[in-house]
């Protein structure tokens, strides 16, 4: 980011850059800044105080003591018996693993949404109007208990929905085959087989480009790169094996499992994010000049073509900067699942700052979790949008 | 019924908590007497309640009734022998220690679980537990479970930042079973996760399950475990430093269960008034050396037992068999039927 300098006698330089920040009031500036540090220090001091008198010791220490409480969920394994540290960052990954899916899911849908509503067709285009009023017009909170309530009437695991005798839709949750590696923890291998994946298809696009026949070809690569995983991982001595759900106890049991929290948040999620999404597609789309589309269909294009290579291209100057408050408010507003019963960050905090006192302490790993998400949310993004942004000084 | 919703949000938390040490610091300890006086200046006691149908609730024409509301009509009885003098208002459990530390309540009567800490750092004293809670499972029938232990491999659903958290936890980890937790801040999910078959039982403070049961689309559907998996000993919590005040809350709910003991009900109090035993005598009044002995009246006992009925039938009538609370007595029985109700000897 540039700064802007005042132009003076004093020009360009470390004294009068530092004089530009601080502004053109030093004095008063100072004052400010001492008594904003005055305050802190006070409301620091009064805290620590307070703490000291119901017995609680500021700090972190406690997150290395026994956390005893179990969570529903977890991408890794977690008991009663680890420590509030893993509890916590079983909290993270949960919170993390509804906001990667429902932002992908999130942009799927909405771009899809933002297309429909600017399709000739006059139904599609006003149902996805109403559609977008009526989620956009709702409180997600409320969103979220339908969607919950929707998901809990589904039959419980005993009279489950069966099919192929291998998938099972109850209210306790999806059940679906999984495959699992024995002696390797399933999101070291998945993420280990989805990079080869999308190299494969980054490269097959590089190569291919352009020839006959690109998608049997590169279907034909991205399989040999799944053989090749399971060759390597079979040849480490690793056993890959198919493991199906079956009822058992009160439950269903094996093979991977969605929990209705989980669909629901993210579902909830989802909907009401790709309302925002699409009304974002659809002012990008329409931000480009209708030139470009008389000028795309003059060539020869077919619709699909020009929205693709023409329209789409340009029109994510201004969907990116968009998207990226869609993708944290989707982040944020995942805190939610606290009220429907999904074991976030916000809900294992809580439990944390419960059972140890420790609310303070509690409350800044929230925040600084949230931030950092957020921050790390937007650079990404911000590069992204380096990329597509129109370069205005270089080429024209 | 301290703690579901003890533990709501961090930040009402926080505050409560701020609160309650300001107003420990406001407040200084109150002095031996000054509450029986600062309440017959006033001419009636400010009681704290909560909000459970049966323990405490205000019934269509406003007048708060309940098992714990009916131990307040006793304490007025003692100190006005008038039932009516005595003002019910409902405290949030947030509020209300700091609102009695405070001096806007003479008492809590909100069921307040009795702990150390309340008595040492906060500066409560607590009088006879006059409810024996814990924490239960409430399970479908259908399952055919009967106790804790049959759960393994269960799916539960927790109230989240309740101490249930920890004690569910804790028990399936001593009984070396597994469950799967749900974990729930809204009342309204909560419920819910039971009654769509989300969960197989619902764990909280045994009281509370049982009023949150006859919420249920079919309680009869459900029941609720005898066993308890933590103790919750629900005591009325007066300001530390007035013994006299305490004495008087003591004895009133000893009373009650004095009564039960003897066998003197609401109905058959009378007859005892000619009763030769010695003790009943002493107990009712009718004796009066144990009443000038002690500056209250030698009657009190006979008043609230003719006026609110004995411990078990404060408890029948309000949360027992015949109501939709559905409880049964459990530890809350006196010590010679096997229950935890035992009162000193009147003499």
């Amino acid at each position: 980011m540039k700064r802007h300098i005042q132009p003076g006698p004093s020009g360009p330089g470390p004294v009068s850059r530092l004089r530009s920040w601080i502004g053109p009031l030093p004095l008063q500036q100072g004052l400010l800044f001492v008594g904003v540090l005055l305050l802190f220090a006070f409301l620091g001091q009064n805290t620590a105080d307070s703490m000291h008198r119901m017995g609680l010791t500021p700090g972190f220490a406690f997150l290395s003591h026994q956390a005893n409480f179990e969570i529903g969920e977890s991408l890794f394994s977690y008991s009663a018996g680890d420590s509030y540290a893993r509890a916590l960052g079983a909290g993270i990954a949960n919170t993390i693993k509804v906001a990667v899916v429902g932002c992908l899911l999130a942009t799927v849908l909405g771009v899809a949404l933002g297309i429909a509503r600017l399709s000739g067709n006059l139904l599609l285009a006003s149902l996805v109007h109403g559609y977008v009023e009526l989620l956009r017009n709702t409180p997600l909170l409320l969103q979220l208990f339908l969607w919950s309530a929707i998901i809990h009437t589904l039959p419980p695991p005993r009279g489950a929905y069966t099919f192929l005798g291998s998938v099972y839709l109850s209210n306790r949750g999806v059940y679906l085959p999984s495959l699992s590696v024995e002696g390797l923890p399933a999101f070291i291998w998945l993420s280990v087989v989805a990079l080869a994946v999308l190299a494969t298809l980054v490269l097959s696009r590089r190569l291919f480009a352009g020839s006959a026949l690109y998608l049997p070809k590169s279907a034909g690569a991205v399989l040999g790169a799944l053989a090749l995983c399971y060759l390597t991982l079979t040849s480490l001595g690793f056993a890959a094996s198919v493991e199906i759900p079956a009822k058992g106890g009160f439950n269903i049991r094996g093979g991977l499992s969605l929990t209705p929290e989980f669909a629901a948040l993210l579902i909830g999620l989802v909907v009401n994010a790709s309302a925002s999404i699409s009304e974002i597609v659809r002012s990008g789309i329409q931000s480009v000049k209708s030139g470009q589309w008389e000028a795309a269909r003059a060539l020869g294009l077919k619709p699909a073509q020009i929205l693709r290579l023409v329209v789409l291209p340009q029109a994510l100057r201004v969907i990116t900067p968009l998207m990226i408050s869609s993708f944290l408010d989707l982040t944020k507003n995942s805190s939610l699942a606290v009220a429907i019963g999904y074991p976030d960050l916000v809900s294992v905090a809580n439990t944390t700052a419960n059972t140890t006192g420790q609310v303070l302490e509690a409350i800044i790993i929230i925040a600084a979790v949230y931030l950092s998400i957020s921050l790390a949310v937007s650079a990404v993004m911000n590069l992204y949008n380096r990329r597509v942004v129109l370069r205005a000084e270089g080429k024209r | 019924m301290q703690r579901n919703s003890n533990h709501r949000k961090l930040f009402t938390k926080a505050f409560a908590a701020t609160a309650a040490l300001a107003a420990g610091l406001i407040a200084t300890s109150a002095l031996a007497g000054e509450t029986l006086d600062k309440i017959k200046a006033r001419g009636v006691i400010k009681v704290g309640v909560g909000t459970t149908p049966g323990f405490f609730s205000p019934d269509s024409s406003g007048r708060w009734q309940g098992f714990f509301v009916d131990f307040g009509r006793a304490i007025a009885i003692t100190v006005f022998n008038d039932a009516e003098k005595v003002e019910f208002t409902n405290s949030s459990p947030q509020q209300r220690l700091p609102a009695l530390q405070s001096g806007e309540f003479d008492i809590l009567l909100s069921g307040v679980t009795q702990t150390v800490s309340r008595a040492f750092k906060l500066g409560f004293h607590f009088g006879p537990v006059v409810f024996y809670d814990g924490q239960g499972l409430l399970v479908r029938k259908d399952l055919g479970v009967s106790k804790g232990e049959e759960l393994d491999g269960a799916t539960i659903g927790v109230q989240s930042g309740t101490t249930g958290e920890l004690n569910i936890a804790d028990f399936f980890r001593k009984t070396g079973k597994a469950f799967t937790p749900v974990t729930i801040e809204e009342t309204g999910e909560f419920l819910k996760a039971l009654d769509s078959g989300r969960v197989d039982a619902l764990t909280q403070d045994a009281t509370d399950l049982a009023a949150k049961r006859t919420q249920l689309s079919k309680p009869d559907d459900y029941v609720l475990l005898p066993e308890r998996l933590s103790k919750e000993p629900l005591a009325p919590a007066i300001r530390a430093g007035d013994d006299q005040w305490l004495e008087i809350v003591n004895w009133t709910v000893y009373a009650t269960i004095q009564a039960e003991e003897f066998g003197i009900t609401k109905e058959n109090v009378d007859t005892f008034l000619k009763s030769e035993d010695p003790a009943i005598k002493r107990f009712l009044g009718v004796d009066p050396s144990l009443g000038e002995a002690i500056g209250l009246d030698p009657k009190f006992a006979y008043n609230i037992v003719k006026a609110v009925g004995n411990y078990g039938e404060i408890f029948e009538r309000n949360v027992g068999k015949g109501t939709a609370l559905n409880f049964e007595r459990g530890y809350n029985q006196p010590w010679t039927a096997g229950g935890l109700l035992y009162s000193p000897p009147f003499r």
